[in-house]
């Protein structure tokens, strides 16, 4: 279970933003947490921080928690947050930011070979292909 | 009319019947099309960073290619292709630092490409062109009264600086299937995402995805999903069985191209339609509604 | 020569940090024409003044330059000073050395050096200035109201009230304009209408005040104080002289369309007043609608009129009027569902506007006050309320706030509740704007006493499922999504200028902002008045405002016109651009330039003349006279040019 935990002023960081930046090209202060992103997300059932909540944590420079979150990995980049987004902000590019973060230290994330067998010879080379998303650099 | 054509992996494979039937279409409408020799992979999944160019050069070969052809509109039926085709071209357009480096890895393409040359064009907005009326004339079932749940899906509608129409409001495909002589039904959920690609490994979410979309079609009265994307397709229609393995009060429903549909409607041969590849089959109800 | 005394303030450190103002002083101390120099802390102080004026006698100075900020702030203070010394404030110069100088620079040295160039050239203007005296303009005392809503009707009944007469134009048949169609008002929750109609019978009965409805603006012209403009009478049909407002014809009309007043939900007939208090409570006919205009048959209006005031031969008519100054009141519209797709907006009958729920919730509306929902007439047992939509949206719509509707959606929500007990509202909002007198008040009692429940956050996507509307949405501060079905939802739809703003900016002449309303002199110390001497803003036209904001400025409209009006006449600047008719070719160049029609060519005397009072000094006409003779008053070619030969001196 997670306890709640008091962040200090000086946690808050810019650094990682501008890294994050970098790579998105997206700028994240332009959110104002009205959780439309979240709200029309189709799969954030399925995720442990909800989009606008990953917004806000990468606009306080809490990337390293984010590292360690299944949400950009559930994200399926259908854009329905970007396109949502009243302010501009393209969270599914902020997601691929935070995918490729993750791949560029961490080569092997994401198997090919966990693909059950069965389910592999179904699925037509679009599926799999488009997985690469999650799983190549 | 005389455009190119990009098949991509999947319509040579599980998405046959949408090829077939496209062409066959496209061909009762009086367009030609010719297939890129030695197309390669559009890439997919196109990168959404700032600072990889690596992944744009499956894409943009792709465009040279089409460029050394000839035709200035190149179509592409599966809408991932599309929107990675598409977005490549709003990527690298007007900066020529971007293509200088993308050029680089290309060895074999001589050609330079600018970004504005080639208009990547989808199949709904292609049927526009050619127009609703020319459309019209070629339908000879007129009198099928199918209710059709149009499904848009994402790549065709997302980001809005690719997409064909409204991303929010979008109109074209019921135009189209109005014009062919079908009811669209009230169907709030034709925007939204099927799960996609997820289905590899969190098969969990597209069935989630599945159900909800599915059961709103079959409630608003609709007698088949109509769509354009081999992985949405893929998504709705053997999953639909496993559905209902696991409950019983879940009504299937056949999924179907948007050019199988209008090739059905324009009395083309049945078996450009390869029922074989659905899992729900269609046929009970296109024969039901006089298309068989 | 003229004697010219120079004075170089130090703005405290804002302009002394990065001038060096003793060496300003010192090197300008023997500047040929400079009689006199001395710096101080703080010019525009009482001690500076003070300093100044001892100086202008002590040092017999004919002219005076003062170095200091932009001549925006403090040319007028300086000016006044001069005067109550017997100096013509025409020759009291400004030469900007703050904006200009030391708030854009930071090495001392250059700055220092550009300030005396700066200093040196208004020294050269100074030598050639004139004494001026300022033009006197006659003023007409009667004002026009453009619209005739809560913010017109209160301005017109203060400026008639000051005994000026007031023309008040509003463009429907009746006046009361939005205020009328509202239920209740926050936060006090009395009757938007009980409040209102006494003020519109008011200005309905009024000797100053000459109320033209269903009339609309057509042309102006002239300038402040000497407006002349023409107003079209739309046709009636109707002989409003004639008419008694029996209603006879209303009863009988047989045409029903949907009323506009009740935001489509009721019907009105063809001929028709827009709402039973309406001022004056005389129908039009409505000839788009009419049958016999659509038919040629019918004309049972004028069958049973008692008083034979149906006239269907009456045509638009124009009304020429002179006056002084003119309030722009035109109001807002509100942004339509339509544009909102992806809630159904349009498509979903029960999913409705802010002012629709209004006419809902309204005594006298279309369903006696009870909250029914249009589709099927059930009462919602469960409706949601959802905020900003089309309003901070730069994305997709209006980047602004559109400010009333967090307390109307609070109050919708609370009056629903008083009227269905077992219904339960909700409100998604992103924040709870509540910065007004009674307001925070207000939205803790929907909270805590009417247990609406607040959610925050935004919906996504609102759908039809069987009779319900289902409303897709999160509270971000849960971190939940959200998932309602709903009997119906209201949607606090974005407020926007009132259809026509830009043509009738255009034809006044005055600005409009990037969204659309129209612009305030100045933010702060101007917010009432437009650019254009003599045109003043009241109420939403200007921005987004609640009813306490609108009447405030709509009755300081009206001081700034009583201002205006007890003046027993206009100064206008002197400075303008004059011919000289010894060089004056009457060649025709300046009269083509001229923006402001100010020039005119006397074809007898084969010279151009200026009317003074039209000319506003842009020095157009100046630019493009080839023989010199439009010399532009204390800004001759003289002047200038020796003003750029100081600048560019070795």
């Amino acid at each position: 279970m997670t306890k709640n935990k008091t962040v200090s002023a000086h946690q808050i960081s810019h650094e990682n933003v501008d890294k994050l930046k970098d790579i998105s090209g997206v700028n994240v202060y332009a959110c104002y947490q009205c959780g439309n992103c979240s709200s029309a997300c189709p799969a954030v059932e399925f995720m442990d921080i909800p989009p606008h909540q990953i917004i806000r944590k990468v606009q306080l420079g809490f990337i390293d928690e984010l590292l360690e979150s299944e949400t950009p990995w559930i994200c399926a980049a259908c854009i329905t947050c970007t396109v949502k987004c009243p302010r501009g902000v393209d969270i599914a590019k902020v997601m691929e930011a935070l995918r490729q973060l993750v791949l560029r230290s961490d080569f092997e994330h994401g198997n090919l070979c966990e693909i059950e067998d069965k389910l592999r010879k179904k699925l037509p080379q679009i599926a799999l292909i488009g997985n690469f998303r999650k799983t190549i650099l | 009319m005389q455009l190119s054509y990009y098949p991509g992996c999947t319509l040579k494979t599980d998405g046959k019947n949408f090829e077939t039937s496209a062409l066959a279409v496209l061909d009762r409408l009086g367009v030609s099309v010719s297939e890129l020799e030695d197309w390669y992979c559009c890439g997919v999944c196109f990168s959404q960073t700032q600072d990889n160019l690596m992944q744009q050069v499956a894409p943009v070969r792709t465009l040279v290619k089409a460029k050394e052809k000839g035709n200035p509109q190149l179509l592409a039926l599966c809408t991932m292709c599309f929107n990675t085709l598409k977005r490549s071209i709003e990527f690298i357009k007007n900066d020529s630092e971007k293509m200088d480096t993308i050029h680089q890895f290309m060895d074999l393409e001589n050609t330079q490409f600018f970004g504005d040359e080639i208009d990547v064009v989808d199949i709904l907005t292609l049927i526009r062109q050619i127009g609703l009326e020319k459309l019209k004339e070629a339908i000879v079932k007129t009198d099928a009264g199918l209710k059709i749940a149009s499904y848009y899906g994402c790549m065709l509608l997302r980001p809005k600086e690719i997409a064909i129409d409204s991303p929010d409001d979008p109109v074209i495909l019921e135009e189209i299937l109005e014009s062919a002589g079908c009811e669209n039904v009230y169907f709030p959920f034709r925007t939204e995402c099927c799960g996609s690609y997820q289905i590899v490994n969190k098969p969990n979410i597209v069935k989630d995805r599945a159900k909800k979309i599915v059961n709103s079609a079959v409630k608003n009265g609709a007698d088949l999903i109509v769509m354009l994307c081999p992985l949405c397709y893929f998504n709705f229609d053997e999953i639909q069985l496993d559905i209902k393995k696991e409950d019983a009060s879940f009504q299937t429903i056949p999924v179907l191209y948007i050019t199988q549909l209008l090739a059905l409607l324009m009395g083309l041969d049945p078996h450009i339609q390869d029922f074989n590849l659905h899992a729900i089959d269609p046929r009970p109800v296109l024969k039901r509604k006089g298309l068989l | 020569m003229k004697r010219v005394g120079v004075f170089v303030c130090h703005c405290g450190i804002n302009i002394a940090s990065t001038i060096d103002i003793s060496k300003v002083v010192e090197d300008l101390k023997n500047y040929p024409g400079i009689t006199f120099i001395q710096d101080y802390k703080y010019m525009c102080s009482e001690p500076g003044q003070a300093l100044l004026k001892e100086k202008i006698k002590a040092e017999k100075i004919d002219a005076i330059v003062i170095a200091a900020c932009s001549p925006t702030l403090h040319e007028n203070t300086f000016r006044m000073a001069v005067k109550s010394v017997d100096m013509n404030p025409y020759n009291c110069e400004i030469a900007n050395i703050r904006e200009q100088c030391s708030w854009v620079h930071n090495n001392i040295s250059e700055a220092t050096e550009k300030a005396k160039r700066i200093i040196k050239s208004v020294v050269e203007k100074a030598l050639l200035d004139e004494d001026l005296e300022p033009v006197r303009v006659p003023v007409t005392r009667k004002a026009l109201v453009l619209g005739g809503g809560i913010a017109g009707i209160q301005s017109a009944l203060s400026i008639a009230n000051s005994g000026y007469e007031v023309i008040l134009v509003e463009r429907q048949s009746s006046i009361g304009g939005r205020m009328a169609q509202l239920s209740e008002t926050f936060p006090t929750l009395d009757c938007s209408q009980c409040i209102l109609t006494p003020k519109m019978v008011d200005a309905g009965q009024h000797k100053n005040i000459r109320l033209m409805t269903y009339s609309e603006l057509d042309d102006i012209s002239g300038f402040v104080g000497n407006f002349k403009v023409k107003i079209r009478q739309k046709a009636k049909y109707v002989d409003w002289e004639k008419c008694t407002g029996c209603g006879l014809c209303i009863e009988k009309c047989p045409k029903k369309v949907p009323s506009e007043f009740d935001q489509g939900l009721g019907k009105r007939k063809a001929i028709y007043t827009p709402f039973p208090q309406a001022v004056p409570n005389k129908p039009v006919i409505d000839c788009e609608n009419c049958t016999y205009f659509k038919t040629g048959k019918c004309r049972l209006c004028e069958k049973v009129c008692p008083f034979d005031a149906i006239n269907f031969d009456e045509t638009d008519s124009f009304i020429e009027e002179e006056v002084g100054a003119i309030i722009v009141a035109t109001g807002y519209d509100v942004y339509p569902v339509l544009n909102m797709s992806e809630y159904g907006g349009g498509k979903i009958p029960d999913v409705i506007d802010g002012l629709t729920f209004e006419r809902i919730l309204s005594a006298s509306g279309p369903t006696g006050g009870e909250v029914r929902r249009p589709s099927d007439g059930k009462i919602p047992k469960e409706i949601v309320f959802i905020k900003c939509v089309g309003s901070r949206d730069p994305e997709h719509h209006y980047p602004y706030c559109s400010k009333i509707c967090c307390m109307y959606t609070t109050k919708h929500a609370m009056l629903y509740k008083h009227r269905v007990h077992d219904g339960q509202p909700y409100i998604f909002y992103m924040d709870v704007r509540a910065g007004g007198k009674g307001y925070e008040e207000f939205y803790q009692r929907a909270q805590e006493e009417d247990k609406v429940v607040f959610l925050r956050g935004k919906v996504s996507k609102v759908y039809q499922d069987d009779d319900k509307v289902v409303v897709c949405g999160i509270d971000t501060l849960s971190g939940s999504n959200v998932e309602i079905r709903a009997d119906m939802v209201v949607l606090a739809m974005a407020i926007r200028p009132s259809k026509g703003i830009e043509e009738l900016a255009q034809l006044l002449k005055i600005s409009i902002d990037q969204n659309g309303f129209l612009t305030e002199a100045h933010p702060k110390l101007r917010p009432v008045e437009s650019l254009s001497a003599g045109i003043y803003l009241a109420g939403c036209a200007q921005a987004p405002k609640d009813i306490p904001d609108t009447v405030s400025q709509a009755t300081a409209t009206a001081a700034m016109i009583s201002n205006l009006f007890s003046q027993e006449y206009l100064l206008h600047e002197p400075i303008i651009t004059g011919v000289d008719e010894e060089l004056c070719s009457g060649c025709g160049l300046c009269v083509a330039v001229c923006p402001y029609d100010a020039r005119k060519t006397n074809r007898e005397k084969g010279v151009v003349e200026v009317n003074e009072i039209l000319c506003e000094a842009c020095g157009a006409c100046a630019a493009a006279c080839p023989s010199g003779a439009a010399q532009q008053r204390n800004f001759t070619d003289t002047q200038l040019s020796n003003m750029v030969k100081a600048i560019l001196a070795e």
